[in-house]
């Protein structure tokens, strides 16, 4: 019996050996917590890209990768950094899809990630602290930064003409960091903000606040909130007390409900949130419907491009060791080189193993700016005659 | 100077929100102030008792709309308040024949009770979770607004304008009906002096044949209604969600103490002071002043006391300085 034990263990050394080493990727996102909803769609973009990788069977020289799923909590950073410590040490990953919430992704990329030299790319936290975080090279983002939407919103405003703004925020890491990054990029371009407050969620009464805004004044409130929470509740005392008639909505409040509740009442406010066009998206869409989830779901196409960037680093660096692909990856991401949609791997992988260049555009436009993150690209909303309409993208 | 815009701008943004808010709080915090009197406990399901009532209206109101009753341009959930009322009656007895009705047999301390009535309040959290979901849900229809700020404008080509919801007319109607029909059971009716002297002294009320339980099963009665009137004209005037009404339970106690627990007058004083207080500490004066100081005198800053964020903790302050000068409220209530 020993020796039949011994002979099998031998055997299946020897068939490892023989075949090409098995990659695992580490999927680090909030299955349970206040973002549950998304996670799954999230995990379920990201092993779509894995799939797509074996099916090719072009992954350094005929490799299968495999993937393994981690918890977070979303607003957990103990149990965070604990899933993260368990997928590096013990599942052996070379790589992490994730985190998904800010506060969690600093804590296990600065706990556990960075010690380790793991790579980590993240397809949702969006706070503007992580780009400045230090990450020795190890730390990517296929989200844009808050500063960034920042930015486009101060444009937006610009560009029609509007130069005094009352803001209120959500009182958390999101709103405030959204709301810090907007006034000093409006205030750099020549525009006042009146007043830059704070709401709770939650609260059934917000005509104090309203009160507060009315008095401030200014030509838009912008209300970065959530829709389904405060953010409501302020627009709905707005109106009611005819403190503002229109709006800017942040991608926290654009949504199906912001068009239900406020497409008509509000007509004439616009808004934006990150979303892109094309035919990645469009490829995405329907190969999320055909594998029988939700691929317009928020984050999903981001989980997809954060897998198959991470796989094509690997597969450029000849290597699924952390400290070499890190290198690679603005490379794969970036032009110059063939424009890679979802869908397209296993051709990305032929044309990298054949020496060439690729620039992964992906499923949400993937442009890799500053220390790894997304340049984004925003929709630009409006409601007009009852309907929450696309004006553009930017 | 601007007086009369001063003034619009001053009961558009703190008056009418302000008058309307405190009448939901007066009439929850008299719900409150009713079980400590009587029952001698302070009763933490209250804020769920009101979200229980108000779901079963909503629910009513569902079914008549489906129906197609309505009151023209008031809201059909008035119709269907008298049967929210009474499932929440029926709720509430219910709950002290098997809960409170044991405690009291025992001669509970108020202190067990406490915590007992936070048990009961996690279960109606459930039971209406279980029911109506966690959700907003909005059961508000008819006209919405009595003078709509746009209207008002055009109508008095003011520069400011007035907005005034039915919902708010709606809830100060109520209130003033509602707390006028109380006190003239209290102090008018055989039931009502009863229940006054079961709350002044116990044994002296035993001893003139006052029947307890009798007593008791009137004051559930009473609370039931407040409770589901205060939760169905707050849910009208923002929104239902279960949630909320939980929150409800600390201005809403804030507002019995303050006024003194115990006193149906300090209840409805103190609700408006809390109400009053969350809205005009944190106001930014600036608009108002704006209008009254003298040409190039007006303010460039917003005149804010307190940022918004500090709303409730300017409630939770003022409960502070009532309890340490005045320990029984403001109203001479039991002391705490």
């Amino acid at each position: 019996m020993k020796k039949i034990l011994m002979a099998t263990t031998a055997v299946a050394l020897l068939a490892t050996g023989a075949q090409a080493e098995d990659t695992k990727i580490g999927i680090l996102l909030g299955f349970t917590g206040p973002l549950e909803s998304l996670a799954n769609d999230m995990a379920a973009g990201a092993e779509l890209a894995i799939a797509e990788v074996n099916e090719s069977g072009m992954f350094l020289d005929g490799a299968t990768v495999s993937s393994e799923r981690g918890d977070t909590g979303c607003i957990d950073a103990g149990l965070a950094v604990a899933s993260a410590e368990r997928l590096i040490t013990s599942d052996r990953v070379s790589g992490i899809v994730g985190g998904m919430c800010s506060g969690e992704t600093t804590a296990s990329l600065q706990n556990v990630a960075i010690p380790n030299g793991i790579v980590m790319i993240s397809p949702s936290a969006t706070s503007p602290a992580l780009s400045t975080v230090e990450d020795n090279g190890l730390f990517f983002r296929t989200s844009p930064s808050d500063a960034r939407q920042g930015q486009v919103m101060a444009d937006i405003l610009n560009d029609r003409g509007i130069t005094e703004v009352a803001v209120t925020y959500t009182n958390n890491d999101y709103g405030k960091g959204l709301a810090d990054s907007f006034e000093s990029a409006f205030k750099e371009s020549g525009g006042t903000v009146t007043i830059n407050t704070s709401h709770e969620d939650g609260k059934a009464d917000y005509s104090a606040e309203v009160g507060a805004l009315a008095s401030a004044g200014g030509e838009v409130l912008i209300v970065a909130g959530y829709v389904d929470q405060g953010g409501a509740g302020i627009v709905n005392g707005a109106l009611d007390a005819g403190a503002f008639d229109t709006f800017m909505f942040p991608d926290g409040m654009v949504s199906d409900t912001l068009e239900e509740k406020f497409a008509e009442s509000a007509d004439g406010s616009f808004g934006q949130n990150p979303s892109a066009a094309g035919e990645g998206p469009d490829n995405y869409k329907k190969m999320g419907e055909e594998a029988g989830f939700e691929p317009t779901n928020a984050f999903s196409p981001e989980s997809y491009d954060a897998a198959a960037l991470m796989l094509l680093a690997m597969q450029a660096a000849g290597s699924n060791d952390p400290a070499a692909y890190k290198e690679k990856v603005m490379e794969v991401a970036n032009a110059p080189g063939e424009k890679i949609l979802p869908g397209e791997l296993g051709k990305a992988l032929q044309i990298i193993k054949d020496g060439g260049d690729v620039d992964y555009v992906g499923a949400s436009a993937v442009e890799l700016i500053g220390p790894g993150e997304s340049a984004g690209s925003y929709r630009e909303i409006e409601m007009k005659d009852g309907k929450m309409v696309t004006i553009g993208y930017r | 100077m601007d007086l009369l815009n001063a003034f619009i701008a001053l009961s558009n943004y703190v008056l009418i929100p302000g008058i309307a808010y405190g009448s939901q709080l007066a009439l929850g915090a008299l719900g409150v102030t009713l079980v400590y009197g009587i029952l001698r406990f302070s009763n933490f399901a209250h804020g769920d008792t009101m979200a229980m009532g108000t779901m079963a209206t909503i629910l009513v109101t569902w079914l008549f709309q489906s129906m197609g009753l309505s009151l023209g341009f008031l809201p059909t959930a008035l119709l269907a308040l008298p049967f929210g009322i009474g499932f929440a009656i029926l709720l509430l007895l219910g709950t002290d024949r098997v809960v409170y009705k044991f405690y009291r047999e025992q001669k509970a301390k108020p202190v067990i009770l406490v915590i007992v009535s936070l048990g009961v309040t996690f279960i109606y959290n459930g039971i209406t979770r279980f029911i109506i979901g966690a959700d907003d849900q909005n059961f508000l229809d008819g006209e919405r607004f009595i003078m709509s700020a746009r209207d008002f404008k055009a109508l008095t080509g003011l520069k400011e304008g007035l907005a005034f919801k039915t919902t708010q007319g709606i809830t100060i109607v109520t209130a003033i009906i509602v707390v006028a029909l109380l006190f003239w059971f209290l102090n008018k009716t055989r039931a009502g002096k009863s229940m006054r002297a079961y709350s002044d002294n116990e044994d002296l009320a035993l001893l003139s044949g006052i029947n307890p339980e009798r007593v008791v099963m009137i004051t559930w009665i009473i609370v039931a209604a407040l409770a589901t009137i205060a939760g169905t004209l707050y849910g009208l005037d923002k929104s239902f969600k279960p949630f909320t009404y939980f929150q409800l339970l600390l201005p809403i106690f804030a507002a019995a103490i303050v006024g003194g627990l115990g006193s149906p007058v300090g209840a409805i004083a103190g609700g408006f002071v809390i109400a009053f207080s969350e809205v005009t500490i944190t106001y930014a004066w600036k608009k108002v002043l704006g209008y009254v100081m003298p040409e190039g005198l007006e303010p460039d800053g917003l005149v804010q006391l307190m940022s918004t964020d500090y709303k409730f903790a300017v409630s939770f302050v003022i409960l502070l300085i009532v309890l340490l000068i005045k320990p029984t409220g403001l109203f001479k209530g039991k002391s705490v």
